[in-house]
């Protein structure tokens, strides 16, 4: 009953999202919206229900093969890739490294800025942190195909 | 008799949902399999091994993919949900949020927008079609996010799909040896970057180097997806003029 309770909170906030976003007519994602909902609740509220604990950690376990049916659709596109399979190659090599570099090293200029390179470390001797370190990692290995 | 039997059976099957539901499943159940004997080997991601094995089938038995989304669209909606059961992990971080949200956001904002553009302009100097350089933008963040965003801003969300997985693959491979070229040593920054840029296959990476790059890496990649959502389509419009 758990995971019914809390894959039920699940749809409604997808169902609020989906709303909002057609009526203001906002370019987001409905779902993107409603896990935005759904986080700020999760703030106010302060704890998350065991009820969507269940459900999000059946539904995320397994992420990958959610979008399988979609990952084979680019058997609808052969002919794109075979006509730009050198912008497309060459973009995702590239913008990937970019990406990675420039990101750590704003990450890095922003940490001496407000000098919080040396604030970081510590938090991993802090209580609560650890333990969901600690959880991550468990959920990570034992579903090895998280997310994508 | 016995032949016509088994045509009107294989007739049945191609039309039902059944048929495209099971072979998917059994699909990614075997890629999983394999995925973890090769120790998380990124190269054999299950999107990348199953999608393989479900286009080689679909070609051999000619089955359209219309008829096969008729079967997989029953696991395809529940990209909506996960999707918003993506903010419980996310919650979870909230004390590393709280504490470190400036320089974070800051880094956010920019790699988000530099993901996005490198991309974009990159595809274009070299004549991509605009569709395929709005499917290229989102292809930082997760799936099932970065498919609603391609939608949205006139991208095909299975080219993204695809491209999201590949992105995630690179990123695994290259970013671990990049970021130890860059001889950076603080495992909360490599986290960071590597989950801005290759989503949750770049962090089940980081989680194999250490669980505080694994945990800021999911960070970054919970946050990427939200401010990629909300600044691409106006990054898209603002890059088109």
């Amino acid at each position: 009953m758990l995971f019914i309770n809390g894959l039920t909170i699940l749809l409604l906030y997808q169902l609020m999202g989906e709303v909002t976003v057609r009526w203001l007519d906002i370019p987001v994602p409905g779902p993107v919206l409603a896990m935005i909902m759904l986080f700020v609740s999760l703030v106010i509220k302060g704890s998350t229900p065991s009820s969507l604990q269940s459900s999000a950690n059946t539904i995320l376990s397994h992420l990958s093969l959610l979008f399988i049916p979609a990952g084979v659709g680019i058997m609808a596109h052969f002919d794109r890739l075979q006509n730009e399979w050198l912008p497309i190659s060459v973009a995702i090599i590239l913008s990937t490294v970019i990406t990675l570099i420039f990101s750590a090293a704003v990450m890095l200029t922003m940490n001496k800025l407000f000098n919080f390179s040396s604030d970081i470390p510590k938090k991993n001797s802090e209580g609560p942190p650890i333990k969901s370190l600690e959880q991550l990692q468990k959920e990570l290995i034992e579903n090895e195909s998280d997310h994508g | 008799m016995a032949k016509e039997n088994l045509t009107d059976i294989w007739v049945y099957l191609s039309a039902s949902p059944l048929t495209g539901l099971t072979i998917t499943l059994m699909a990614y159940s075997f890629a999983h399999r394999i995925y973890l004997a090769s120790n998380s080997n990124p190269l054999l991601h299950p999107v990348l091994v199953s999608s393989t094995i479900l286009i080689s089938f679909l070609l051999a038995t000619n089955t359209s993919y219309q008829d096969y989304f008729k079967g997989s669209q029953y696991i395809h909606f529940i990209l909506g949900p996960a999707t918003v059961a993506l903010a419980i992990p996310m919650y979870q971080q909230i004390s590393k949020i709280k504490k470190l949200w400036l320089p974070i956001t800051v880094t956010m904002i920019s790699g988000v927008s530099i993901a996005a553009i490198s991309s974009i302009l990159i595809s274009r100097f070299l004549g991509a079609s605009i569709e395929t350089q709005m499917s290229l933008a989102p292809k930082s963040v997760t799936a099932p996010v970065a498919m609603g965003i391609s939608e949205k801003i006139g991208g095909l969300p299975s080219l993204t799909a695809a491209l999201v997985v590949i992105t995630g693959i690179l990123g695994a491979i290259m970013g671990t040896k990049i970021l130890h070229l860059l001889k950076l040593k603080d495992h909360s920054i490599k986290g960071i970057a590597m989950g801005i840029t290759a989503h949750g296959i770049g962090t089940a990476r980081a989680f194999q180097v250490s669980s505080e790059m694994g945990a800021f890496s999911g960070l970054a990649m919970a946050l990427a997806t939200f401010t990629t959502a909300f600044i691409l389509p106006y990054l898209v419009k603002w890059i088109a003029n």
